[in-house]
C-alpha cells in the first residue's frame, strides 16, 4: 500500500442529507448505546437496584406503609418508574465524567463536529437505555401484582412523561460529569444532589406522612409530582393538575441546565 | 498556498497564575516535521491544544494553513489530525467503531468511512485486532489505533503531542516511519518530544521550549553544532579529586569542561581524540578517574548548553 492512501487534502465537501447537528448527535448517541452493549455491567447493576427496590418495598416495607385506598404495589410502582430514572441519570455524569478524564473529549474537541452533539448524544442514548429500564421495571412490577386501573393509552403516556423527566434530569447530572470530571467523584457528587429528591417525595410514601417542615418541599419538588403525575395516570385519579407541574418542571430544568452544561462543555479540558 | 503551513505569533495562555504559554513565534514549513522540544510542563501540549483549537489564547494569533484558530475554528478543524500522549480513544469500542465514529464526525461519505477504516486498519497492522474492543489491546496497539483516528479525514496538519511516549522500541519505530511516509506525501507534522534523539531523527526544524518561551529554533544539526555531538562523563570519587581534574582539563588542550558534583562533563565533536587527550593529562597528575560515560547530547544537555540551567520538570 503505498503512503498516499493514507494522506492527504482534506475530503471534497458534499451536499448533506441531514444537518451535521443532527448527524453527530446521532453518531455520539450510537456510540453510547454500544457501550451499553459492550459492557453489560453499567446496564445490570442499574437495573437490580430498582428491582430489589420493588421487592423491597412490596413484601419487606410494604407491609407497614398503608396508604388509604390503594393497594401499596399501585402506590409504589410509578414511584419506582422515577426513582429509576433519576437514579439511571447518574449514569450521565459518570459517562461524561470518564470522557474528560481520558481526553476523549479533547479528540471531539479538534474535529469539525457539532459542539453541541456530545451532549444530545450522550442524552439520548441514555434516554434509550431509560426506555429499556422502564419497560424492564413495568414488567417487574406486572409480576408482583401491580394493575394499570386506567387503559394502556395512559398508561403508556404515564411512562412517557417518566422517560423525559429523566431526559431532564440527564442534563442536570451531565453538568455535575462535566464539572467534576472524574468518574468515582461525579458518582459520588451525585448521590447527595439525587437523594433528597427521590427519598423526600411521594415516589415511596405519601407526603402527608411526613413532618409538617418537609411537606412544602416533597410536594411540590420534580420527583414528587411526576410520581404523583404517573401515579394518577395509572390509578385515574385526576391528573391534569400533576402533569403540569412535572412539565413546568422538565421545562424549567432544561432551561436552566441545557446552557450550562453546554457551557461546561466548552471550557472542559 | 504560501509555503508556511503555520504561523504563530506572540502566543500566550494563562492557567490562573501560571502561564504556560510566554509570547511564542513559530513558523511552522508546509510538508516537513516541527519538533517541539521540551520537559514536562515547558508548554509544548498547551500549544498543541492552543493550534488544535481545543483551547482558547490569551493573547497573540496562530494560523494554520491561513485559518485563524479562534476565529476560524471549524476550517481549521477540517484540515487537521490530532494524536495524543494518551490515547484517546474509546475504550469500549473495538478499533474499527472508533474509526467509523470518526469519521461519521468528520462527515465522510458512508462508502467512504468503510473504505478509511479498513485501509487504516490494514496500514496499522489492527486488522485482526479490529473487532475487538480497544480496553483490550497493548498499549502499542492503542497508540496504533489513536493514530489511525487521527488520520481518518486525510488532514493535511497533523499534530501529535508525544507520539512514542511510553512506546517499546519497536512501535517506536513503527511510529517514525509512519510520520515518515505522511510526511513524505505532503503532509506536515508537528509533533512534541521530550527527546533529542526522536526531533533530530525526525523534524526538519526544532523550537526548543522552556517555560512557555522558545529558547532555541534551529535545525537539529545547527542544535547540535552548538552543542557537540558527544557527550563525555568522568566522574571522579569525591569533589575534591573531580576539582582538581576540572583544573587539570582547564589547562589542558581541552574546550571548556563543565564540573558539577565530582564529575567533569567535556562536550565535543571531536569525542575520541578528546577523551585520548583528557584521559592522558588525568593520567599525567596521577589522577584516577571511578566512572567514565561516552554519549549522544540529551534534551538535558540542550538544556544545559543554551539556559545554564536543567531541564527540570515543572508542575503542569
Amino acid at each position: 500500500m503505498s503512503a498516499s492512501e493514507l494522506t492527504t487534502t482534506a475530503p471534497p465537501g458534499r451536499p448533506r442529507l441531514m444537518p451535521t447537528v443532527v448527524s453527530d448527535t446521532l453518531a455520539i448517541a450510537w456510540r453510547g448505546l454500544v457501550t451499553y452493549r459492550r459492557v453489560p455491567q453499567l446496564l445490570v447493576f442499574s437495573t437490580i437496584q430498582p428491582v430489589v427496590f420493588v421487592l423491597l418495598f412490596t413484601y419487606v416495607f410494604g407491609g407497614a406503609i398503608h396508604v388509604p385506598g390503594v393497594h401499596y404495589v399501585d402506590y409504589l410502582m410509578p414511584g419506582i418508574f422515577v426513582q429509576t430514572v433519576v437514579f439511571g441519570a447518574i449514569a450521565t455524569a459518570i459517562g461524561l465524567a470518564t470522557d474528560v478524564q481520558s481526553g476523549l473529549l479533547e479528540r471531539f474537541r479538534s474535529l469539525p463536529m457539532a459542539r453541541s452533539a456530545v451532549l444530545t448524544g450522550r442524552t439520548i442514548a441514555d434516554l434509550f437505555r431509560n426506555v429499556f429500564v422502564v419497560i424492564l421495571m413495568a414488567s417487574v412490577g406486572f409480576a408482583v401484582g401491580f394493575t394499570v386501573h386506567t387503559n394502556a393509552g395512559k398508561f403508556i403516556l404515564a411512562l412517557l412523561l417518566v422517560l423525559l423527566f429523566g431526559y431532564s434530569m440527564s442534563w442536570v447530572f451531565a453538568t455535575v460529569g462535566l464539572a467534576i470530571g472524574n468518574p468515582e467523584a461525579a458518582q459520588a457528587a451525585s448521590f447527595p444532589v439525587m437523594a433528597p429528591l427521590v427519598f423526600a417525595s411521594s415516589a415511596f410514601v405519601p407526603v402527608a406522612t411526613m413532618p409538617g417542615w418537609l411537606q412544602p418541599f416533597a410536594e411540590h419538588q420534580p420527583v414528587s409530582v411526576t410520581a404523583s403525575a404517573a401515579r394518577a395516570l395509572t390509578l385515574g385519579t385526576p391528573a391534569a393538575s400533576y402533569v403540569l407541574q412535572s412539565l413546568a418542571w422538565v421545562g424549567v430544568i432544561l432551561l436552566v441546565f441545557v446552557p450550562i452544561a453546554v457551557r461546561r462543555y466548552r471550557r472542559a479540558v | 498556498m504560501s509555503d508556511v503551513a503555520i504561523r504563530v505569533e506572540g502566543l500566550t495562555k494563562r492557567f490562573d497564575a501560571v502561564t504556560a504559554l510566554d509570547g511564542i513565534d513559530l513558523d511552522v514549513p508546509a510538508r516537513t516535521v516541527f519538533g517541539l522540544l521540551g520537559p514536562n510542563g515547558a508548554g509544548k501540549t498547551t500549544a498543541i491544544r492552543v493550534l488544535s483549537t481545543i483551547l482558547k489564547p490569551d493573547a497573540g494569533r496562530a494560523e494554520v494553513l491561513g485559518r485563524d484558530v479562534v476565529r476560524e475554528a471549524k476550517e481549521v478543524r477540517q484540515q487537521i489530525g490530532l494524536a495524543g500522549q494518551y490515547a484517546t480513544v474509546d475504550p469500549n469500542l473495538t478499533g474499527r467503531e472508533n474509526l467509523r465514529l470518526i469519521g461519521r464526525l468528520v462527515h465522510l461519505p458512508r462508502r467512504e468511512i468503510t473504505r478509511r477504516s479498513d485501509t487504516l486498519l490494514e496500514r496499522f497492522e489492527l486488522t485482526a485486532a479490529a473487532d475487538r474492543p480497544v480496553r483490550t489491546y497493548s498499549g502499542g496497539m492503542r497508540r496504533r489505533v489513536d493514530l489511525a483516528a487521527a488520520l481518518v479525514n486525510r488532514p493535511p496538519v497533523l499534530f501529535l503531542d508525544e507520539p512514542t511516549t511510553g512506546l517499546d522500541p519497536y512501535s517506536r519505530n513503527e511510529v517514525w516511519a509512519m510520520i515518515g511516509e505522511l510526511v513524505a506525501d505532503g503532509t506536515t507534522v508537528v509533533l512534541t518530544t521530550q527527546y533529542l534523539e526522536e526531533a533530530d531523527r525526525l523534524a526538519s526544524l526544532v523550537a526548543v521550549v522552556d517555560e512557555g518561551r522558545v529558547i532555541a529554533n534551529d535545525t537539529p544539526a545547527q542544535l547540535k553544532a552548538r552543542l557537540g555531538s558527544t557527550v563525555i562523563e568522568i566522574g571522579f570519587a569525591d569533589g575534591s579529586t573531580a576539582k582538581r581534574a576540572h583544573d587539570v582539563l582547564t589547562r589542558a588542550d581541552t574546550p571548556s569542561p563543565e564540573l558539577e558534583d565530582s564529575t567533569v562533563r567535556l562536550t565535543t565533536h571531536e569525542g575520541a581524540r578528546l577523551l585520548v587527550n583528557a584521559l592522558r593529562a588525568l593520567d599525567g597528575q596521577g589522577i584516577v578517574p571511578a566512572t567514565l560515560t561516552v554519549r549522544e547530547p540529551s534534551l538535558d544537555d540542550v538544556f544545559l548548553a543554551l539556559t545554564g540551567h536543567h531541564a527540570e520538570e515543572v508542575a503542569a
